[in-house]
């Protein structure tokens, strides 16, 4: 079995615990985490710090897995078609193997012993994980919160069952609920959803939208009533509700929603979707971005959402779901009694102790750098495979963090997919000019070791190779690495570059680990 | 007068299992099948047979 190994995610290998420092100095406005304990209250912040997906941060440090005990759906959204499945692919709604509770726990606890960094587990689907009264998703749960208790539970719905079991769901102990909200207004929404199930009722056209848009607000306000954190995940469907996500960003936000996070549309003719039959187009990366900018005020933005499979197991970015397929599992020897407990807890202190090093380590490198405030921002991709560090082979990483500097700090603003297409797709695509269109808006690449071919490649595209902080912490490289810029700019050694986009890979394939 | 289930659109969800009625569905042999002996067509309880309201790949059909 192949297991994350520890040292890979902390370069330098020190498992050993660590004296608790004293207070990291990390003031509000100094830190460079868009998400870390100071921008929160201390409840909110003990709630998110171990989930990859509400914490930008975490996602650096913890895994989470899906398990697809929810096949059935109640509406239809025009980006969705779950007839498709290729084992290669990644995307919402798409799974391998449909998995019973039972099935579903001991894959849980399976993988829980096998990957100290499992914090979560979600169910996601495939179809909604409250449609066909719930039946499979409270099972799980209820098994769950008994064997393996330290571990997090969170699901994701379109909402329209919500308010019917936000009061189980307080009773069980689940404090993170996900809600898809794609409109505010029924006239946006008949455009993408032809139809829900209601009441033993299917309905169509503008009415299905105005009922499911109540369904959701009132769900939302029970979330908030209820103490539970939510999530919203909206779609970018150009021309569709491009514009209007923002009257989206304001009415959840307006709710208490915690964190709103902006995907762009997956759409391919080859998925069988109705938007990808129709030749609907997704955004580009300038389009989302700035999109994601004009909604980010005083409430979160998620960034690093890589719109994982229904079935992911892993950090996010990555899925080693193969490994623990239903059958794998049978053959496994699960320890029933919450396996690998121990383990989990050492992982935890580990992180809790580094973490609290790096928030002082990164206000030290703003300090830096205060010289050049009010000097542009610039972007820069990075090769890592977590624990916040450049410690990816260029030619090895399967996509590149995007982060966005200035003397203010080094901020993740995304990510970029580059592995290969699976076969159906175009295969025979230059896996360099692939990297490139990817990240052509950034002014560097950051990784651990690259070649000499693809580094002169990449110079001629305006995007610098820097291989010279191999292993260390990303933000605090990212700083020094923009002082440098900013002098050798103003020194006149390099120049601007100017008005380039990137794009977004569609149907992108999931990452397999070598 | 019953449903059936078309096999080969069907994507074995189960979403209509969960809205008969009558208990008439169940899961056999890798798919999902009506028994046309409890099957009522949903009259005089719903205004549509509830498991072709709810399929997302509408292959609930009259037998």
């Amino acid at each position: 079995m192949n297991v994350i190994s520890l040292d890979s995610i902390f370069a330098l290998g020190e498992m050993k615990s660590q004296p608790a420092p004293e207070a990291s100095g990390c003031t509000t406005s100094s830190c460079g985490s868009s998400d870390g304990p100071s921008d929160m209250a201390p409840e909110v912040w003990e709630k998110v710090k171990n989930h990859p997906c509400y914490s930008e941060e975490a996602h650096h440090y913890y895994a989470r897995m899906h398990v697809a005990v929810a096949p059935a759906c109640n509406i239809q959204c025009n980006y969705c078609n779950r007839k498709y499945d290729c084992a290669n692919e990644s995307r919402p709604g798409v799974v391998s193997e449909k998995l019973t509770a039972d099935q579903a726990v001991r894959k849980v606890l399976a993988v829980a012993a096998e990957i100290p960094q499992l914090s979560v587990v979600g169910i996601a689907g495939p179809g909604d994980s409250l449609a066909a009264g719930a039946k499979n998703t409270l099972n799980t749960f209820d098994q769950l919160s008994q064997l393996a208790p330290d571990i997090k539970l969170c699901l994701s719905t379109n909402g329209l069952a919500l308010p019917d079991y936000v009061h189980r769901l307080k009773a069980t102990n689940i404090d993170h609920v996900t809600i898809t909200i794609n409109m505010v207004d029924p006239e946006v929404g008949q455009h993408i959803y032809p139809w829900i199930f209601h009441n033993h009722k299917r309905y169509t056209g503008i009415e299905a939208s105005r009922i499911l848009h109540e369904r959701q607000m009132l769900g939302l306000e029970m979330l908030q009533e209820a103490g539970i954190l939510a999530k919203i995940n909206s779609v970018m469907i150009p021309g569709i509700n491009d514009e209007h996500l923002i009257d989206v960003n304001r009415e959840v936000k307006k709710r208490g929603a915690f964190l709103h996070n902006i995907m762009p549309l997956i759409s391919d003719a080859a998925h069988g979707t109705h938007f990808g039959l129709t030749g609907q187009r997704g955004p580009t990366a300038q389009e989302l971005k700035a999109l994601q900018d004009k909604c980010e005020g005083d409430m979160k933005l998620m960034r690093h959402c890589r719109q994982c499979r229904a079935d992911a197991v892993g950090l996010l970015g990555e899925d080693r779901g193969s490994e623990f397929t239903a059958e794998k599992v049978m053959l496994m020897d699960v320890d029933l009694d919450g396996a690998g407990f121990e383990k989990r807890e050492t992982y935890r202190e580990h992180v809790e102790s580094e973490r609290a090093t790096r928030h002082a380590s990164k206000a030290a490198a703003i300090a830096e750098v205060a010289h050049i405030a009010g000097e542009k921002p610039i972007l820069v991709a990075v090769a890592t495979k977590g624990g916040e560090r450049i410690n990816e082979h260029f030619g090895h990483a399967k996509e590149f963090q995007i982060y966005e500097v200035t003397a203010k700090g080094a901020k993740f603003v995304g990510h970029r997919r580059v592995d290969l297409y699976c076969e159906g797709g175009s295969g025979d695509e230059d896996g360099l000019e692939t990297i490139i269109n990817a990240i052509n808006d950034c002014v560097a690449v950051f990784v651990a070791k690259i070649g000499g071919c693809p580094s002169k490649s990449l110079e001629a595209a305006g995007i610098e190779p820097v291989d010279s902080y191999a292993f260390e912490y990303i933000e605090e490289s990212a700083l020094a690495y923009y002082a440098s810029y900013t002098e050798r700019l103003g020194s006149g050694a390099i120049h601007e570059k100017i008005g380039a986009d990137a794009s977004i890979r569609q149907g992108a394939y999931t990452a397999r680990r070598a | 007068m019953a449903y059936k289930i078309k096999a080969s659109d069907c994507t074995v969800c189960g979403a209509c299992e969960a809205e008969c009625p009558n208990e008439a569905i169940s899961f056999k042999k890798g798919t999902y099948v009506i028994d046309a002996a409890k099957c009522t067509e949903c009259q005089g309880k719903f205004d549509a047979p509830q498991c072709a309201a709810v399929c997302p790949a509408d292959c609930c059909v009259p037998a």
